[in-house]
């Protein structure tokens, strides 16, 4: 059974009666300021033989005042709840710059940034520890002849994750496995917390990448949750992909059936011709406004293009709104493939 | 396979395991994986729900096969999309599987045969994978081959696993070993027996828990024999399943239908199965020979009629419902008769006079009836091309028996009753026009005028279709037309029909029709001009006599209306344990999973829609109607594998809590809304009080939950396209099983709402049969019912759940709801909340009402006609 840190337990009290706020995108924030290569680089890799512009996790070593601030700002604007910048804190992440061997580092520190900054809030925020799909899937085969191929194997994600949550855990109050494309990399991280022996809960986050409502693996969002329900997370959702508008209704879909906390942080919309996020915080916050009323949710928050103006409007959005009351579903068997399976007892 | 738990029976494929499958050892051997892939393609395609992977093999790497295998079908979406079952005896190739597979799996199989560490160890593994687990009857002494051992280490494997390990219950399948009986050896004859009672002793004392097995070992001793063999299987899973297997290694294709196993070797099957005599194996044993070399059961007899003459062929097609070969042998019929005409007139109509002959005698049943109509429909449909171009040669009209018109009337959407009569009385000859539901008067009446029919047909399922009909007969009487009119449907009555609608309209006879089969011979009487007038006068006298008994004697005495509320049941006590609402307000549900809502059917008014009387699922074997309730049985699995596996419904159903406190008989809601209840007012000799709904509300403050589900508009549209296509069989059914459908939902959903949405029943875990007899505590009256007579009541409960808008389901003028499979109520939570009737009303509460409701008396009285225990007639007469 997972025990609470005292800023969760604070927060999983207050979660009765108001939805939590979740921060919003770290990436954006970088960018927002423009590093270049040298603030990459700072003075340890100056001789680095990569080019290291673009892995932002790094800044946690070479720029940690910047994560730190972009934290902090998010905690002004009103979130309970932060994210490490640890999304590709893993060796198998971190191999495009041939930084395997920092990985359990970076992430260590991203942890620390968020800590301090969660810490001098002068209220419960809670850390939760990052930790991303990696850009391998171990349930597709990336050739197309050979469908049974596979890039990397399970132990390797599942020891890559390990690592990575062995080195953040002192530091964070729960771990959040997010922007999920396909469940089985998320299984492999759930066993890495099983075997870890962490006490730390675990926040679950997918991502329907899929006009047809289907992670990029196939599943459906009850399928998913069918999948990693044996984690017992202390909160499930979903977050990224297509904005809030296309998020809704598998959003709902879980809302109905988990019994647990839903967490619910969209993109702010699709990305433009360029990239980059044209939502506003008033468009962003009307909608997820809408979820709350609705009682959809219990954390609200965003990704891709949210700022802390978004996450203050989203706030300010949920203020007053009762959270998602948690339901009991039947006990059932409920097996999943691509589609759930459900069994009366 | 046997039908009566099947719903609650989930298909394991074994084709893709290379023990059970010679094929597909061979193929994982060969390396011929593309081939194997395909294996389990079909298997899903056959209905298999999970996939059972096995590549245990001694020449084998079987890690590695297993790896190899289910990444390869990962990529497949049409064999993802079900769970997979990872089967072996070593746990590092289990474990190696688990590591493939995104979804929830299940581990076949752990078990305490090397001890308890070894067991939690496992079995703390599958946890942290997410997956279920099986668990074998096999500990440290060995694999239980008794009842009681098999008992005892299944009740130790499940203590071990809730409390030691976290399983949750339903996450645990005991497999108690299947293994095969009349092997000759003395010991092995009650291994079938054995299973059967430990399954359901297993279920007693491991509540949650399931049950599975692998079903062809229980017939090994009969390899190479598929007849013997699939007759074993499926007698095994009619025993086993009642007692608690809810799960099975399955070859669907190795399973026979129960009821159409041959008698004598269904019984020496059952015999072995059973253990019921000495010599059962040996008996077994003789009989077996006369069926080796045949693959289930015998084609031979099935075929003997392609041998007789085309009349003779005809005549069989259209009795046993047969429609493979009607359009050659029409064919070959049309060639032989000088023109196409002769063929209906000769063979076709023989064939269909048999048909009603046996129809009428009892000796054939409804959906045999309509199968025969489809045959009918195929054949005409050949000839009609032909007959058409003889006619424009010619210049000839067709000539029919007469012309009926039928329609259900304005507010009501209820057309199955309707649509049996229509094919019945087509398949005897006569044309039928068909103007579908919700008809208006005026537009039945102009095309019977304009088309010429020789009589009217109206139907209506609720009672303000009563009315309807009324308005309908004195729109006759006013038109001073003269046409027969049919009265049918099930709320009508040979009463009614007397006391309302033959004074409206006495131009011509009235006829009350009570079911399908009586419709051929009053139509028949009706045309006839030599039986026509006895039979109007034999009418008339009939309803003469019911109206004079109705007026007769004095009605029965009713208590004032302040007296009756005096004798109110008082809800306080029995107030405390009830819980508020999960929530208050609307919240709408779909995406409902109809193989889970298939399992809250209640199928004895799906036969009873079918003119087949009885309960299910007694009534397959009953004396009289249980052949023909069987192949109604077995075509409505097949209907229901396609329905549930294609999706063809999207029901939907939305729910409402609200705070609300009893005012008097109203409930007001907390949203300011007013729902109206009406009090029981007869004499009680008893203790019990005189009911009224809003007696189960709290007068200091309470919850009352509504809602309104639905099959959805498709069945509709699909039964359009059934008729289209010629086959009112499969038009008819999927409209009766969408009715099931929205049934199930709202049984389905009252589960739901009573252990969660609004919990004051959490650990509620009654089977269906149970929930069938209403042992649950709360009810869900719906207006319309004798709870609450009152249809208009409908449209308080609609507007607060905003269903329209929600989930597609109107109100008609006459508040039915539209689509028709739908099912609309009030949840009462109050423990001693029953179901009663409200009876006859008198007239104080009547005005009573009428003031609560805001309306004059005489529309009061218009729609509580059926309950009033006053002629409101008189009063007028007399004012």
């Amino acid at each position: 059974m997972p025990e609470l840190t005292e800023t969760l337990s604070a927060l999983t009290a207050e979660a009765k009666s108001r939805i939590l706020i979740l921060d919003g995108a770290m990436g954006t924030m970088i960018q927002a300021r423009e590093p270049g290569e040298a603030d990459f680089r700072g003075s340890r890799f100056t001789d680095w033989d990569k080019p290291l512009q673009g892995n932002n996790d790094l800044l946690n070593l070479t720029r940690p005042d910047m994560i730190e601030a972009i934290h902090g700002e998010f905690i002004a604007a009103g979130a309970d709840l932060v994210e490490t910048n640890t999304f590709s804190a893993t060796s198998i992440a971190q191999a495009d710059y041939a930084m395997e061997a920092l990985a359990s580092e970076i992430a260590e520190e991203g942890a620390k940034a968020a800590r301090r900054a969660a810490d001098s809030a002068g209220r419960p925020v809670g850390v939760l520890g990052a930790i991303g799909p990696t850009n391998k899937t171990l349930s597709l085969s990336p050739d197309v002849n050979n469908p049974g191929y596979r890039e990397v194997t399970f132990d390797q994600v599942q020891a890559a994750y390990q690592e990575q949550a062995a080195a953040m855990a002192p530091h964070i109050d729960a771990f959040l496995i997010e922007t999920i494309f396909d469940t089985l990399n998320a299984k492999a991280a759930i066993k890495a917390l099983v075997d870890l022996g962490t006490d730390l809960p675990v926040v679950i986050s997918g991502t329907i990448t899929d006009a047809s409502g289907r992670t990029l693996s196939g599943q459906t969002a009850e399928a998913f949750w069918y999948s990693v329900r044996h984690a017992r997370p202390w909160a499930i959702g979903l977050n990224c992909a297509l904005g809030a508008e296309a998020m809704r209704p598998h959003i709902a879909a879980i809302a109905n059936l988990a019994d647990t906390r839903v967490i619910a942080y969209p993109n702010a919309g699709l990305p433009n011709e360029f990239g980059e996020y044209d939502e506003t915080p008033e468009e962003t916050s009307a909608q997820l406004g809408e979820w709350a009323s609705s009682g959809l949710v219990n954390i609200l928050g965003g990704c891709c293009g949210t700022t802390p103006a978004h996450i203050a409007a989203i706030a300010s959005a949920a203020k007053g709104k009762p959270p998602r009351e948690i339901p009991s579903p039947a006990p059932m068997m409920r097996l999943s493939g691509l589609e759930p399976f459900d069994l009366a007892g | 396979m046997t039908t009566s738990a099947a719903q609650n029976f989930v298909n394991i494929g074994e084709r893709t395991n290379v023990t059970g499958s010679a094929r597909f050892r061979r193929l994982i051997k060969e390396a011929d994986y593309e081939t194997a892939v395909e294996v389990a393609r079909e298997q899903v395609e056959n209905g298999a729900q999970i996939i059972d992977v096995n590549m245990d093999e001694g020449l084998l790497d079987s890690e590695d096969a297993m790896v190899t295998f289910l990444n390869l079908i990962a990529a497949e979406p049409d064999i993802a999309r079900v769970p997979v079952m990872v089967d072996s005896s070593k746990f590092e190739v289990i474990e190696a599987g688990l590591k493939c597979v995104q979804g929830r799996a299940v581990v076949n199989s752990i078990s305490l045969k090397e001890g308890e560490d070894p067991f939690i160890r496992q079995a703390r593994t599958c946890l942290s994978y997410g997956a279920a687990v099986v668990v074998m009857a096999f500990d440290e002494e060995g694999q239980a081959d008794t009842a009681p051992r098999k008992i005892e280490i299944c009740e130790r494997a499940y203590r071990i696993l809730t409390e030691k390990v976290g399983f949750a219950p339903q996450d645990i399948i005991f497999d108690p070993n299947i293994f095969a009986v009349a092997t000759g050896i003395e010991e092995h004859n009650t291994y079938a027996l054995d299973f059967i009672e430990a399954a359901r002793e297993i279920r007693k004392r491991c509540p949650g828990a399931h049950i599975s097995g692998g079903l062809s070992n229980i017939s090994f001793s009969f390899r190479g024999n598929e007849a013997v063999r699939r007759a074993m299987h499926s007698v095994f899973l009619y025993h086993a399943i009642p007692a608690g297997m809810d799960m099975g290694i399955v070859n669907a294709g190795q399973l026979d239908i129960y009821d159409e196993i041959e008698p004598q070797l269904r019984e020496a099957v059952e015999d072995v199965i059973l253990n019921r005599r000495e010599d059962a194996t040996e008996r077994l044993v003789d009989l077996a020979e006369d069926y080796r070399g045949q693959k289930g059961k015998s084609r031979e007899k099935d075929t003997k009629w392609r041998e007789e003459p085309v009349e003779k062929r005809l005549e069989h097609a259209l009795i046993h419902g047969i429609l493979d070969h009607v359009v050659e042998d029409t064919e070959e019929a049309r060639q032989q008769k000088e023109r196409p005409l002769h063929v209906i007139e000769g063979p076709l109509m023989d064939g269909m006079n048999i048909v009603g002959d046996l129809f009428g005698a009892g000796k054939m049943f409804l959906p045999q009836v309509v199968k025969s109509a489809r045959v009918m429909k195929a054949a005409v449909a050949h000839l009609e091309p032909f007959m058409e171009k003889e006619k424009e040669e010619m210049g000839m009209v067709g000539k029919s028996n007469g012309k009926v018109l039928l329609a259900t009337v304005k507010g009501d959407v209820h057309d199955i009753g309707k649509n049996i009569v229509g094919v019945v009385l087509a398949c005897n000859g006569y044309e039928i026009l068909d103007l579908g539901v919700m008809v208006p008067a005026e537009t039945i009446l102009d095309t019977a005028e304009k088309e010429n029919v020789d009589m009217v047909g109206l139907s209506g399922l609720i009672t303000p279709s009563l009315d309807e009909m009324v308005f309908v007969a004195a729109e006759m009487e006013r038109r001073g037309m003269d046409l027969p009119l049919l009265i049918g449907g099930a709320t009508t009555s040979p009463a009614h029909t007397a006391v309302k609608i033959e004074p409206a309209y006495g131009r011509a006879p009235i006829i009350h029709v009570s079911d399908a089969s009586r419709a051929v011979g009053v139509v028949g009487a009706l045309m006839s001009d030599e039986e026509r007038p006895a039979y109007w006068e034999a009418a008339k006298a009939r309803h003469e006599r019911l109206r004079a008994s109705r007026a007769g004697g004095p009605p029965t005495r009713r208590l004032p209306i302040g007296e009756a509320r005096e004798q109110r049941f008082d809800p306080r006590p029995g107030a405390v344990d009830t819980p508020a609402p999960g929530f208050t307000g609307v919240q709408t549900y779909e995406d409902f999973d109809l193989a889970e809502l298939a399992r809250y059917i209640d199928w004895s008014p799906y036969f009873a829609s079918w003119d087949l009387a009885g309960r299910y699922p007694a009534i397959l074997e009953d004396e009289v109607v249980g052949e023909a309730a069987t192949d109604l049985w077995n075509e409505t699995q097949a209907m229901m594998q396609r329905l549930v596996g294609e999706r063809w419904l999207s029901p939907k159903a939305v729910i409402g809590f609200w705070g609300a406190r009893s005012q008097g008989d109203d409930i007001l809601l907390e949203t300011g809304d007013r729902l109206h209840t009406l009090r029981q007012q007869m004499v009680k000799t008893n203790e019990r009080p005189n009911f009224a709904l809003s007696d189960f509300i709290q007068p200091e403050g309470d919850h009352i939950g509504a809602f309104c589900v639905t099959a959805g508009p498709e069945a509709d549209i699909l039964a359009k396209q059934f008729e289209a296509a010629g086959d009112d069989y499969q038009a008819i059914m999927v409209k009766a099983l969408a009715d099931r459908f929205a049934e199930a939902m709202a049984e389905y959903m009252h589960r739901r709402v009573r252990r969660e949405l609004w919990p004051y029943a959490p650990d509620e875990n009654l089977d269906n049969e149970a929930l069938i007899r209403e042992k649950y505590r709360g009810i869900r009256p719906a207006p319309g019912y004798p709870a609450q007579p009152d249809h208009t009541e409908k449209e308080t409960i609609f507007r607060l759940l905003d269903a329209e808008a929600r989930i597609g389901v109107a109100l008609t003028s006459s508040y039915a709801m539209d689509p028709s499979p739908s099912v609309s109520g009030l949840y009462f939570a109050h423990p001693e909340s029953a179901y009663f009737a409200v009876g006859r009303i008198e007239r104080d509460q009547v005005e009573d009402y009428a003031t609560r409701k805001g309306w004059d008396v005489r529309k009061a009285e218009r729609w509580l006609a059926p309950i009033l225990n006053y002629d409101p007639y008189a009063r007028v007469a007399a004012e």
